[in-house]
């Protein structure tokens, strides 16, 4: 498996480094190998997961007839019909309320929010409702509801457009929160996120939509929750998710090139958090950075940090850093490349620690 | 030029309310938009039902204010909007309650134990949803109009034979949920019927704040489904009312709103003083309007009911009334490893830690 540049004319084309082929653990059924965009496995995902299961339904707006906004849904209410696939009214809380009452009735919608913040009119839904409703019915009454919400920014998108609101969402019990960075993970998370009797926040990194590899479909990677080390490295761990784990990779090549090994973790799920694998590293680096397009207070990274530092302290030679977008709302298209965390700012984020230590 | 414009064929309300039976216990002379009053037996079964559970609202009323219960919203007053609605579902039908609506569980045959589980802080859903067919009571306002809404797309796409009714109050009304609820329903024209029990008050702001409306029930024609405003201390209306709407709900015709006007006799819960927001004339000018009273004399008239039977009703009333006592008066085993039970489907290495943490502590301090 090989990974290219993806043909989004609208995010920088850095390459992204062949090393990126250990991403994924991937296995398939032989099938001949093409080149597949994220969009184009998430596609695949819903398509595999429609045929399979009859209860799977695949509803929101602009979903049917258009495919989605972004095209994720392309082709499968002609394929499916509009009783598996439809385009519903306008309304996010709607969306999220009736899959409720839908998965209590024995389905599994797999619900699209279109934009990361066009889902806060759900929020009293997906945190009220759907992330309780095991645990206020004992377990009686599961909602496997998987809520696909395209975030994050770098495609100069207008207001409202580039959120990263995962952490209103990690911070949520009863949530799974799982965010894939390349085709073949978005393909096989997607899959499993749909079986899962757990409810699933998907968030798919819109800047990585355009992103090809060359793989067979379906692929298995390795199982939800679980982190991948994704590039090998002694000296430091730098931590991303979704879309900063290009950032990620490409700070890794940059830091090779001025003699620093740098190991990637790319955390896949959020919540939960894989305690095991990103200590693991920790401990054999000694160094850890976490980069997140959100805000720094309060965010992904915070609870990273303090994770790490209480499970890892003594091995330890420097603080964990959050390379992270800064406190202001997420701003316009014009001001994106300023706030976005970029390799330049992570490396200079590395060289603020006391490398003597 | 000339435009074309669309029409659904919908109607507004009429403004005077379906009624049968009038306070006075006489059959009144409003339209009552081609429903049928029901049996007599029917109506005695009703009126069975709304003796219970007032006695029951009453008893769990007076525990609260004994402390047994953390809170207790009422909905005395409200029996036949209550009774009358839960019982024209079948039992495969699904009903979406919120928080207000224990007469309707009692109805629906959940335990007394497992209604006031919620009230006495032991669980948030003491009950099967599945095994009553009836969701967990909704807090959040409207909310549940959605789910009920869901249900019922579910049950259309599958084929089954199954309608979802849902209540809501004045106040949720107001709330964004309710409307696309509505939306949803009509333009899905799922089986759902939208129970709003307009009891006047919401916590303590009165309806002529919560709406400038003439009246709710004609938001339905907005949303193209039928709306219909019933005397909602009328259980003879209600029930007919219901009844037909979930009928028209199986028959694949879609959606209903139906308005009961009613009125709620106790404060918001044991936390609020009505007295504050309401003055006692109007009260006292509701009690004229009592839903047991009017079914009360109606059913005498036609010899339905006699002091015998109504003695045998209050019978069975205060015989629920002491199993409400026993029910609150035993002390339920919670057992706090349960907090980690139900989170996820699958297990969580944090949960497992955490629960660690809680059986280290509770070792310490001697429990089993």
């Amino acid at each position: 498996m090989s990974v290219e540049t993806g043909t989004d004319p609208t995010t920088d084309p850095t390459a992204v480094n062949a090393e990126t082929a250990t991403a994924t653990s991937a296995s398939n059924d032989g099938a001949t190998p093409s080149s597949v965009t994220m969009t184009k496995a998430l596609n695949q995902a819903l398509r595999d997961s429609l045929a399979d299961d009859d209860t799977v339904l695949v509803f929101g707006e602009d979903v049917g007839r258009l495919g989605g906004v972004f095209r994720v849904t392309e082709g499968l209410r002609a394929e499916f019909g509009s009783n598996r696939v439809w385009d519903s009214p306008l309304a996010e809380s709607g969306i999220i309320g009736t899959a409720i009452g839908m998965a209590m009735n024995g389905m599994r919608p797999v619900v699209e929010m279109q934009f990361d913040a066009y889902a806060y009119p759900a929020f009293e839904q997906i945190v009220s409702h759907v992330a309780k409703m095991r645990n206020r019915t004992k377990g009686r009454v599961s909602l496997p509801i998987t809520i696909r919400i395209p975030y994050a920014g770098d495609i100069g998108g207008v207001e409202h457009h580039s959120d990263s609101s995962e952490v209103y969402w990690t911070s949520t019990p009863g949530l799974t929160v799982v965010t894939p960075s390349n085709p073949a993970d978005a393909y096989s998370l997607l899959r499993e996120s749909i079986a899962s009797d757990d409810p699933v926040v998907f968030m798919e990194p819109k800047s990585r939509y355009w992103m090809k590899e060359t793989l067979s479909l379906p692929v298995t990677t390795a199982p939800m929750n679980r982190a991948q080390v994704i590039r090998e490295g002694t000296d430091v761990t730098l931590l991303a998710y979704g879309p900063t784990v290009r950032t990620a990779l490409e700070t890794a090549e940059a830091g090779a090139e001025h003699g620093l090994s740098i190991e990637v973790i790319d955390l896949r799920t959020l919540s939960p958090f894989d305690d095991e694998t990103v200590s693991a590293s920790v401990r054999k680096t000694s160094r850890a950075a976490i980069i997140h397009e959100a805000a720094q207070f309060g965010g992904y990274g915070a609870e990273v940090a303090a994770r790490l530092t209480e499970r890892n302290f003594t091995f330890l030679s420097a603080p964990i850093l959050r390379v992270t977008g800064f406190d202001v709302p997420y701003p316009s298209p014009k001001l994106e490349e300023f706030y976005l965390p970029t390799v330049e700012r992570v490396l200079d984020a590395l060289e603020s620690w006391d490398w003597e230590l | 030029m000339t435009i074309d414009v669309p029409t659904t064929g919908r109607s507004l309300p009429q403004l005077q309310p379906i009624s049968f039976i009038g306070a006075d216990g006489r059959l009144t002379d409003t339209p009552t938009e081609g429903l049928r009053i029901p049996s007599d037996a029917t109506l005695t079964g009703l009126y069975r039902q709304m003796v219970l559970v007032r006695r029951f609202e009453a008893q769990v009323t007076h525990l609260t204010r004994q402390g047994r219960l953390a809170t207790y919203p009422s909905a005395a007053g409200q029996e036949a909007a209550e009774v009358g609605a839960t019982t024209a579902l079948a039992p495969n039908d699904w009903l979406f309650p919120t928080y207000r609506d224990s007469a309707a569980l009692l109805t629906r045959g959940v335990p007394v134990a497992e209604i006031l589980a919620a009230f006495r802080g032991d669980w948030h859903c003491g009950f099967d949803p599945h095994e009553y067919h009836t969701s967990p009571a909704a807090t959040p306002l409207a909310t549940q109009t959605l789910h009920a809404t869901g249900f019922a797309m579910a049950a259309k796409l599958k084929g089954e034979d199954a309608a979802t009714l849902t209540f809501l109050g004045d106040g949720a009304s107001s709330e964004g949920d309710t409307h696309e609820a509505f939306n949803f329903a009509s333009v899905w024209q799922t089986p759902t019927v939208f129970v709003l029990q307009n009891n006047q008050y919401a916590i303590s702001t009165p309806l002529r704040e919560q709406t400038n409306a003439t009246m709710l029930a004609d938001r339905a024609a907005g949303y193209g489904m039928p709306g219909l405003r019933v005397d909602g201390n009328d259980v003879a209306a209600v029930f007919a009312a219901v009844s037909a709407a979930l009928e028209r709900g199986r028959n694949g015709d879609g959606p209903t709103l139906i308005e009961c006007l009613t009125y709620r006799m106790e404060s918001h819960t044991n936390s609020d003083d009505p007295t504050k927001y309401r003055d006692t004339e109007e009260v006292e000018h509701w009690k004229q309007f009592d839903p047991i009273d009017r079914l009360e004399k109606y059913l005498r008239q036609t010899g339905a009911l006699d002091d015998a039977r109504v003695a045998e009703v209050a019978e069975a009333a205060e015989a629920l009334a002491a199993s409400v006592r026993d029910a609150m008066n035993a002390e339920a085993e919670i057992d706090p490893r349960e907090l980690f039970a139900h989170v996820y489907a699958s297990p969580r290495t944090a949960l497992t830690e955490q629960r660690q943490v809680l059986e280290a502590e509770l070792a310490a301090a001697g429990h089993a």
